[in-house]
């Protein structure tokens, strides 16, 4: 097994998988890892069910060339190359360049009953339903904010969901001024209609939310905010998501710098896709929610970089900028309703790994403060859910990455050469 | 037919599409795949591997993200709730 790659690739979703393919083609060898079973990232995930699109297909198929490295993640960084966990142990895998494209999540916002069994994500349940979750013939309620609503609601009717509605948080009016600024965009405007017309039959409610959710050990019912009054509707499941975030705790550990613009940081690129730390760059969602094609430019454009080749790099960049414009549409359009900022009352919990609720962070103004006296944040998944929330909701920002960046095993941490001496003494 | 497999959940003979993750065969059991500090029951939220909700004993191993696991046949997955 190699131990090094003269480009090494991490996240294999759209962006990575374009990144490892065009770093290959110029002849240099590329590993490209990913914590999943196998690439695709969440938009081009594996169904169990369903053939995935053709373009996804093909592109994977053009993974030759490339050393695909299944379910490995990266637990923290030495200078000798970044240590890895797999299912049959740890790795010590060194690189000439590396490529970030560790894509994005979900932006999972807490109220009232959000912790019950049956609730879950809007792309969580999504990528579930891929992997052969239950989902054919239960009543599922859609919740949130942007277009991957809708791709959630295909996804799960597909799967022979009784999808009840769909409740989109941002109002009437900026979502049809959004659909009109589609026609900039005619593949995807060609792509929405399609899917509109695929989702007849499923209501799709604007400046709606999900208030509260009730059960009795799991979901049973829950309460929308619409328009028109709070609406009561029983289901089995209930799908929410608020759009996405990017991922920088990798970029962060690596000491890449972080552009802190919006609520959530993203990784700080040039227009090479450069960060700041040398031959380390950066591609897609990562870099700011930009979508598929984004992803998949940006990506090509890393690969280049990273194999030395910036004459091709360069050819890419005004594809790239029409479709980040996209993304920023996106943004603009799809801003979070202030009054999503107080679903939460003072006994919701905020951090479900330590289950500290929302009322005992009354008075703290910031991250590790708080996570000092409360816990908040101190549990498996590392502030990943609780922390951007907080930020979300305008709390605080969320505290930095510190390794490992992912719960991993005592042996893969006894191989650490560089575990920083505070955080020993800390404790984490 | 596509190719199955076939596994237990808390000793439930549980039988899925090749492909599939051990948090889907779970929820073929039950929906309560392992308890809070607070002892309350809890279940995938992120389905991608960040929330750690779905934490699940397989083949003796504790703390196995379900989601980002591949059901193989014979597996054994126990639950926490």
């Amino acid at each position: 097994m190699r131990d090094h790659y003269d480009v090494l690739v991490i996240g294999a979703g759209p962006a990575g998988i374009s990144a490892a393919q065009t770093a290959a083609a110029h002849g240099v060898s590329v590993g490209l890892l990913d914590a999943q079973p196998r690439p695709g990232g969440q938009v081009w995930r594996h169904d169990v069910q369903h053939p995935l699109p053709r373009s996804a297909r093909t592109a994977m198929d053009h993974l030759r060339g490339v050393d695909f490295l299944a379910q490995h993640s990266v637990v923290a960084t030495e200078s000798a190359g970044l240590r890895l966990e797999t299912p049959q142990g740890a790795r010590l895998l060194s690189y000439g360049a590396l490529v970030l494209a560790t894509g994005a999540r979900e932006l999972l916002l807490p109220f009232p009953g959000w912790t019950l069994p049956g609730v879950t994500g809007a792309g969580g349940l999504q990528a579930l339903a891929k992997q052969g979750w239950p989902v054919a013939g239960k009543r599922v309620v859609i919740g949130g904010s942007g277009p991957l609503l809708l791709a959630a609601a295909d996804t799960l009717r597909k799967h022979g969901a009784r999808v009840f509605g769909i409740y989109e948080q941002a109002s009437a009016s900026t979502v049809r001024s959004f659909a009109w600024q589609l026609r900039h965009w005619p593949a995807r405007a060609w792509q929405a209609a399609g899917l509109r017309l695929r989702l007849a039959g499923i209501p799709y409610r604007l400046g709606s939310f999900v208030r509260k959710a009730h059960g009795d050990g799991s979901l049973q019912r829950v309460d929308i905010d619409t328009p028109h009054g709070v609406q009561t509707v029983e289901c089995d499941l209930l799908a929410v998501g608020y759009g996405l975030v990017p991922n920088t705790e990798l970029a962060s550990l690596l000491g890449c710098a972080l552009d802190h613009t919006d609520t959530h940081p993203r990784v700080r690129v040039d227009a090479l896709f450069r960060t700041s730390v040398a031959n380390v760059y950066a591609a897609g969602e990562s870099c700011g929610i930009g979508g598929l094609s984004v992803a998949r430019i940006e990506g090509a454009i890393a690969g280049h970089m990273a194999a030395g080749h910036i004459d091709d790099a360069g050819a890419l960049l005004m594809q790239r900028d029409s479709e980040r414009r996209f993304g920023a549409l996106l943004a603009k359009h799809f801003a979070l309703d202030p009054r999503l900022h107080r679903l939460a009352d003072d006994l919701t919990l905020v951090c479900r790994c330590e289950d500290v609720r929302m009322g005992e962070l009354t008075g703290f103004t910031d991250a590790r403060a708080a996570k000092l006296i409360t816990r908040c944040g101190m549990g498996a998944c590392q502030g990943r859910i609780c922390g951007t929330a907080l930020a979300e909701l305008g709390r605080f920002p969320r505290g930095g990455a510190r390794p490992p960046i992912f719960p991993a095993r005592l042996a893969t941490l006894a191989g650490l050469a560089n575990l920083p001496s505070d955080d020993a003494q800390r404790g984490s | 037919m596509s190719p199955r497999v076939r596994l237990t959940v808390n000793g439930h003979p549980v039988d899925v599409p090749a492909g599939a993750s051990v948090a889907a065969a779970v929820a073929h059991v039950t929906l309560r795949f392992r308890r809070s500090v607070n002892d309350a029951p809890r279940a995938p939220l992120c389905g991608m591997g960040v929330c750690f909700e779905c934490r699940v004993q397989v083949d003796g191993i504790t703390h196995v993200r379900a989601c980002m696991t591949p059901a193989s046949e014979g597996m054994q997955v126990i639950t926490d709730a």
